[in-house]
């Protein structure tokens, strides 16, 4: 038993020991490889419109077989006129004995803008109410309509025959100068004027609100006679 | 409050019971001359009678609190105010004054008041002290030159001790000072004024004391509002403010501090006037076409069209005095000018023969309308908007501002002494008072733009 026990012993030493002791024999030297082919390839400008032409210029080192795909196998350094309809991504593929190497440019086409498009067969009302109707504007002290303010209540007139759904709100407007209370009393007047001329011409009444603002909105603030007339009017604003 | 003086028994000099029948002198003596349209002329009490020269002794504390001092500066800051600006006394200057001012009856040094410098015929004086929380103010006007019955006036006030209790207290003595020297004047130290700020952001209705303390908002609309007007009672405040339909007339109850109702009217309602009973309110309204002037009962009711006529019509104000009459502002000729109408809307007359003249207001004696004008108006005649002051059975006037801005809604005070108005002079608009022969010009308010202030009726 003894004896076993030693051999067991003695083997599992032999076999640790030798475990140790082993050293990995030295690989031999690599043979050096083929030198790897090197590949690079660009397009400038990169990014044309559609029927433009750009450059695409590539080189190559150490490849037998160059090849472009799309444009097929191409001398190993060169440049090239493209003129493609859409994008294109431009890959290089550089074979050699030392092995494949690739890369790519892209070259983006945009499509010339198109033509403006047809206007909007719809524009809202307070669109066109805002294109077509016009201020009345009136005298200093005054409530009646000016001479020249006839056309431009004509052409309010004409407005809303055609656009009978338009409801509006007639603001009377003053300058800044005279006493608070007489002017929301003018401003008043002013709004009735306007009313009376538009209904005179057969727009109905009920569409028709009116409010006085006397000075207290003026549109122009400051103190003369060009200000002042920008002020003293019958503003027409669209109802929503 | 006890008086230990009794009532004021003394005889009072004539001229103190005259002062409106001088301006109305004054009114025709100017007139009468050619000259009278440039002529700057002070009318009322400080022409041709000499006034009272009455010294105001800064109260002396008659506690060792510590809230003394600052109750102090305002019961005096304020006396002196009220005295100043009520044009009934001449206040004689305190470099004038004796080192000693007396705080109690036994102090008072006849000789260093009566005689050179300070000459004073009248003295006030008194103490204020603080004591437990509570604040007393003794207080008394003696005739200097009279020193075996020297005592006019004794009073005493006590309340919890503030700010405000002390500045009522002034109040309070300088009306009475005022009533003995002026021949029965009410005073108006107690009195409010009602106007538009917009210090808020929006234009609202606030109030103050007459001498501009005490400002605060009563309204919070967020809308426009426009000309309030205080009832007689005090009670209730009519306006007009821009709703959703248009402007229309509304009231404010200081009784609930709230808005209460008053029926819409259609169409453009503007600058409501309280009949001085209290019962009926004229108004412009524009809700039959043009704008005229309405009156209806103070709930709307009973509305009653008093003008036909085309033009606006605007700013009606009732006679208080008689409530048979209005004035008002009429645009029926062109330029703004005004009328005067029965209540029933007969007699209407022009007052105005040419220019803008706008913002009526009757004054309590029911002789003298006030209002703004531009009396020369056109291209190359760029004149200003002043305050005038006329009578009205002689349409005779005389101008009342000649210190330029832009002066508008003059209001009187309750006892027909004072006017309240709006000015641009400062640069922007406030609101100033005067004594209404054009002196005395004291400026309000100094905060945001404000406008449109209307005296309370007491």
């Amino acid at each position: 038993m003894k004896w076993i026990l030693l051999i067991l012993g003695l083997s599992a030493f032999l076999t640790l020991s030798g475990c140790k002791k082993k050293a990995a024999p030295a690989p031999p030297p690599p043979a050096p490889p083929p030198p790897a082919p090197t590949a690079s390839i660009s397009v400038s400008p990169n990014s044309i419109q559609a029927g433009q032409s750009a450059s695409l210029t590539w080189q190559t080192s150490n490849a037998t077989d160059v090849s472009i795909d799309g444009i097929g196998a191409v001398q190993p350094n060169g440049s090239q006129s493209v003129s493609p309809t859409d994008s294109t991504t431009y890959h290089l593929v550089a074979k050699g004995t030392g092995g494949t190497q690739e890369a790519t440019a892209r070259l983006t086409v945009t499509q010339p803008p198109p033509p403006p498009p047809p206007p909007a067969p719809t524009v809202s009302d307070e669109d066109l109410f805002a294109q077509n109707i016009k201020d009345v504007y009136f005298d200093y002290d005054k409530s009646d309509i000016r001479a020249d303010q006839q056309s431009s209540l004509q052409a309010d007139v004409a407005f809303l025959s055609q656009h009978a759904n338009i409801n509006l709100t007639i603001e009377g407007h003053c300058d800044e100068r005279g006493s608070t209370d007489y002017n929301l009393a003018l401003g008043d007047q002013r709004a009735s004027s306007v009313k009376n001329a538009l209904t005179a011409a057969g727009v109905s009444s009920s569409r028709i609100k009116t409010i006085s603002y006397g000075k207290e909105k003026p549109f122009c603030t400051e103190s003369n006679e060009a200000c002042w007339q920008q002020n003293r009017r019958g503003h027409l604003v669209y109802q929503k | 409050m006890n008086d230990p003086a009794g009532p004021a028994a003394r005889q009072l000099p004539e001229f103190f019971r005259i002062a409106p029948a001088i301006v109305l002198f004054w009114i025709c003596a100017l007139l009468a001359s050619p000259l009278a349209a440039q002529d700057w002329v002070k009318t009322g009490t400080s022409l041709g009678v000499e006034k009272v020269r009455l010294a105001v002794a800064d109260f002396k504390p008659a506690t060792a609190d510590p809230q003394n001092a600052a109750l102090l500066k305002t019961f005096n800051d304020t006396l002196w105010n009220d005295l100043d600006v009520s044009g009934v006394v001449e206040l004689v200057s305190k470099s004038f004054y004796p080192l000693q001012v007396p705080g109690q009856p036994p102090e008072v040094n006849f000789l260093a008041w009566n005689a050179p410098p300070p000459n004073a015929a009248m003295l006030a004086f008194g103490n204020l002290g603080v004591a437990g929380g509570r604040l007393t103010v003794q207080g008394w006007l003696y005739d200097v030159k009279n020193i075996q019955s020297p005592q006019i006036l004794g009073k005493q006030y006590a309340d919890t001790a503030s700010d405000t209790a002390a500045r009522l207290m002034a109040h309070k003595f300088a009306d009475e000072i005022i009533f003995r020297l002026g021949g029965g004047i009410q005073g108006i130290a107690e009195t409010q004024i009602y106007f538009v700020s917009d210090r808020s952001g929006h234009k609202e209705i606030w109030a103050m004391d007459y001498d501009g303390s005490n400002q605060h908002q009563l309204t919070h609309l967020g809308a426009i509002v426009h000309s309030p007007r205080i009832s007689p009672d005090g009670s209730r405040v009519a306006f007009s403010a821009l709703t959703k339909t248009g402007w229309e007339i509304m009231m404010y109850s200081l009784d609930l501090n709230r808005m209460v109702g008053f029926p819409h009217m259609g169409g453009t309602n503007l600058s409501p006037a309280w009949s001085g009973d209290g019962l009926r309110l004229a108004f412009s309204s524009s809700r039959a076409g043009d704008p005229s002037i309405f009156i209806a009962d103070t709930s709307g009711g009973n509305l009653r069209r008093m003008t036909t006529d085309k033009g606006p019509d605007v700013s009606p104000v009732w006679n208080r005095k008689t409530n048979a009459q209005l004035a008002f502002v009429s645009g029926r000729t062109g330029l703004p000018q005004i009328y005067t109408m029965e209540a029933d809307g007969t007699n209407q007359q022009r007052m105005t023969d040419q220019g803008y003249a706008v913002s009526p207001n009757w004054a309590p004696n029911g002789q003298f309308l006030t209002f703004a004008w531009v009396r020369k108006y056109g291209p190359g005649d760029p004149g200003a908007l002043d305050l005038y002051l006329m009578d009205i059975a002689s349409k005779q006037w005389v101008q009342l501002t000649h210190d330029g801005g832009r002066n508008d809604f003059p209001s009187w005070s309750p006892d027909g002494r004072h006017i309240v108005f709006q000015s641009s002079r400062s640069g922007s608009l406030q609101i100033w008072s005067m004594l209404a022969d054009g002196t005395k010009l004291q400026q309000l308010t100094f905060t945001g733009t404000n406008e449109q202030p209307n005296w309370s009726w007491k």
